[in-house]
């Protein structure tokens, strides 16, 4: 396979859409199924198209250049005290900002304000026709023209080429503790989400760990505030408070996929957390299947090890109605309920009129 | 009656079908009284198949349609056309589904913003975007125009409590994306559907996510010598690192708007106040609050106030929320404008706008979302005065363009519609609007959804009417 190009401007990314018949931008590829293509489709790396363009901390808003590392941008907003609420994945392994948009993932902070589609303001990206062209706003409230900007979270680059984007980010809560509540499965979880989602506490994170045992609950906010909110927590679910490092190795293992199999399917799911009992039940009588349940329980990411036939996936999210995205290996790209509404197609003309970009299906 | 309204009557038993000049006049306008036009017809359905029927049966005839829900839309995005007929949806009022552990309401489009809220606040859950007009407008008007309100650089705006739309599109065919989850799978239609101005279709079953209601506020009211110093104040709460639900800004006419109309009362001698709310679990806003006192005392107010009960609360949010409407009581006619700015160029964006009033001879109030950099000046003018509108309008221009000169956007909230027109080739250039063009074109191939919005509709007048006739302004005569 041919090295990929890699412009380092957006203008040399429209030229490099332009120069070639079937393109796709890619970036540090840690989702590598979502970019796994026939040898005639040219691979436009983003890497060298990196950097912050602007950051105004006073807006609470940051424009950047797609290949930069979300881990960059974390590092540069924490220094002035500001963070994107989501949770980006993947900061160690080298995510970029616009595979995450791209890809449409968001980690367990998601929870509280929004996901990556909360979050994004606009784009500068590239059309079908090699047009450099920019959509939304650098302002965090706008309504002039149509909102391709959220359009493009989740639609993996099948629509255009990122260049640019602009977030709206949040200052960093003063204080954080995590809690762990052990928990027996997904359905006692569940509850336990429920609860906690529409209690007062206002939970920064809810998840339930691989081990399916264990919930995790996070609080943010001024330390003496979710102190006490703690000991309420606590008061009605037995568990405890993490000290700060164990806490941040933990979320970090969660944002990593540490606890997933280094090979084989690792496919994100969205549901609520009534289904969790049957996303539950179904992917763990897969032989050495994992699953963490983030969010809530409106997110799961399912691990299987390469073992399991590349079917399975798919037939279970079928039979439970559930919608699921493959991130790596070998199963289809869209396990689960997929529908394809004839709007769908004249979207895709509309801005890709000759499939430059690869087809959304596939 | 025309043909094509005789098979449209096949559709809708008579009494949903209004066609006579009486009935069409209350439909000619919306929130953006300065535009009138009379449509063929008004259809009512009650269900939402009578809606995909009807679309189907516009598509079939290429009859233009407009949606109205309650019409407040402030840029005239209900505005109906000449040639085509009004689908009004004010009879699709039902909550489908409310689902307290998921905290998911599903709704018709036709079901008033507060009402979700209301049916909600047994739960102890709320829904999120507050417009100015939330106890009148409809959640298919605030899908379709993206609403804001007052705390959307906290919570966003209505695309961000959006989880889940079945809509019929322009062609007919109906379409479910989204659903129950926070997350989605693959492109975020319903994203790219809000905001579509009518222009995408007609959203029939609306999903929203709903939150828990804060447990405890804490409103501060502050007056200020100078519009400057509140907008100083705004920066320096910002730059505390506090994330406070809302933080507002009147100015003096404004302020003596809404103490003429609700008898609101201000700290005497202020120039402009600042409304700051923080929200969150009880502990959060006893923390956070002697902080938020310590930089508005440091501020240089006239004077602070903060809300010692609910009560207070509420009477702060009513002498604000009636701003628009007590405005009204100023002037004969006014136009409120929408832009946004960089929140840290708001002192400067008032001041430009200051001084282009002053070279209009026209008077100002703004009102606005200072959080989020959202400006609403009101621009007073006299519509019986011959040309006053006009000049109210070039005004209006000259701050959008200054507005998009500084960084910032056309519209926060309120949307194109037939107001901005001309104003959106100064945000996006030609490549983009063809982009655009391009989309609603693969949405609505005949041009039948709200022709003439967002967009300015090719080959035909802009509009049919502008305004009242003088005569009939003054109740002389009357179009029936």
């Amino acid at each position: 396979m041919n090295e990929p190009l890699t412009p380092a401007t957006p203008e040399a990314l429209a030229e490099a859409v332009r120069a070639h018949p079937r393109v796709l931008a890619i970036g540090a590829r840690t989702k590598p199924r979502l970019s796994r293509m026939p040898a005639e489709v040219t691979l436009i790396s983003t890497r060298a198209l990196r950097g912050m363009v602007e950051y105004e901390p006073d807006e609470f808003t940051f424009t950047a250049r797609a290949g930069t590392p979300v881990r960059e941008i974390e590092r540069e907003l924490a220094a002035r005290g500001q963070y994107l609420p989501f949770d980006p994945l993947w900061l160690d392994a080298g995510a970029t900002l616009g595979g995450t948009v791209a890809a449409g993932l968001s980690g367990p902070g998601r929870f509280r304000f929004g996901g990556v589609r909360d979050f994004i303001l606009g784009i500068r990206f590239v059309d079908g026709m090699g047009r450099l062209l920019r959509m939304g706003g650098k302002v965090v409230k706008n309504c002039a023209g149509f909102d391709l900007p959220k359009f493009m979270v989740g639609g993996l680059g099948r629509y255009g080429a990122l260049a640019e984007l602009s977030f709206k980010v949040f200052p960093l809560p003063a204080a954080r503790l995590t809690l762990q509540l052990p928990t027996e499965g997904a359905e006692a979880a569940a509850r336990v989400f429920t609860e906690a989602a529409g209690a007062r506490w206002e939970c920064e994170a809810l998840d339930l760990l691989p081990d399916g045992q264990t919930v995790c609950l996070r609080l943010a906010g001024p330390a003496p505030a979710i102190e006490a909110v703690s000991r309420e927590i606590l008061a009605r679910w037995p568990g405890q408070a993490l000290a700060p490092d164990r806490a941040e190795a933990l979320w970090a293992e969660v944002r990593e996929f540490r606890w997933a199999h280094a090979d084989g399917v690792l496919a994100k799911v969205a549901l609520t957390p009534a289904a969790m009992p049957a996303l539950d039940a179904a992917v763990r009588s897969l032989k050495g299947a994992r699953l963490h349940f983030s969010a809530g329980g409106n997110l799961a990411f399912v691990s299987l090890p390469p073992a399991v036939a590349l079917t399975a996936l798919p037939e279970r999210l079928r039979a439970l109605g559930l919608a699921g995205l493959t991130l790596r290996g070998g199963a289809p790209l869209w396990p689960g309920r997929h529908t394809i509404p004839a709007i769908a197609g004249a979207v895709k003309q509309a801005l890709d009129p000759d499939n430059r970009f690869p087809p959304t299906e596939d | 009656m025309s043909d094509v309204l005789h098979r449209l009557a096949a559709l809708l038993p008579a009494d949903r079908l209004l066609t006579g000049p009486a009935q069409l006049a209350a439909y000619e306008s919306d929130g953006l009284t300065a535009y009138r036009t009379r449509p063929l017809a008004v259809a009512i359905p009650e269900t939402t198949d009578e809606v995909v029927a009807l679309v189907r049966f516009c598509h079939q005839e290429k009859l233009p349609f407009v949606v109205r829900g309650s019409g407040t839309s402030l840029s005239g995005g209900s505005l109906p056309v000449a040639d085509g007929i009004v689908i009004a949806l004010n009879r699709l009022t039902r909550i489908l589904r409310l689902d307290p552990a998921q905290r998911i309401a599903v709704v018709e489009p036709g079901v008033v913003n507060t009402q979700v809220s209301v049916a909600a606040a047994a739960h102890r859950l709320h829904y999120a975007p507050d417009p100015s007009s939330a106890l009148i407008c409809t959640i298919g008007g605030n899908v379709a125009f993206n609403s804001g309100g007052a705390h959307c650089l906290k919570y966003g705006m209505t695309a961000n409590h959006i989880l889940g739309l079945k809509a019929v599109l322009p062609t007919g065919e109906v379409v479910e994306w989204g659903g129950a989850s926070r997350e989605h799978i693959g492109p975020d239609w319903c994203g790219l559907f809000n905001g579509s101005e009518g222009l995408f279709g007609i959203a029939l079953e609306i999903t929203l996510q709903l939150l828990p209601r804060a447990e405890c506020f804490y409103t501060v009211l502050a007056g200020y010598r100078t519009l400057e110093q509140a907008g100083d104040a705004v920066s320096a709460v910002v730059a505390s690192g506090l994330l406070p639900g809302a933080l507002e800004i009147m100015d003096a006419l404004a302020l003596e708007a809404a103490t003429a109309a609700v008898h609101a009362e201000y700290p005497p001698g202020a120039e402009a106040v600042l409304i700051v709310e923080l929200e969150g679990t009880r502990e959060a806003v006893a923390a956070d609050r002697g902080r938020l006192e310590a930089i508005i005392a440091g501020s240089q107010p006239i004077e602070m106030r903060p809300a010692r009960d609910a009560e207070e609360r509420l009477a702060i949010w009513k002498g604000r929320k009636s701003a628009f409407s007590a405005v009204g009581r100023l002037s004969p006619d006014f136009i409120v404008q929408d832009g946004v700015v960089p929140r840290r160029r708001l002192g400067e964006a008032l001041r430009h706008n200051g001084e282009l009033a002053r070279a209009a001879g026209l008077r100002v109030a703004n009102v606005f979302h200072a959080g989020d950099g959202n400006l609403h000046p009101l621009i007073l003018f006299d519509g019986r005065e011959a040309g006053a509108l006009e000049r109210a309008e070039a005004l209006a221009g000259r701050i959008l363009k200054r507005c998009v000169e500084m960084g910032g956007s056309i519209t926060g909230e309120h949307g194109v519609g037939v107001e901005k027109l001309e104003y959106l080739p100064a945000m996006y250039n030609a490549d983009e609007l063809d982009c655009m063009m391009r989309l609603r074109a693969a949405f609505d191939p005949l041009g039948i959804a709200n022709p003439g919005k967002k967009f300015p509709r090719a080959g035909a007048p802009a509009l049919s009417q502008r305004g009242l006739h003088p005569l009939e302004r003054a109740g002389v005569i009357s179009r029936e």
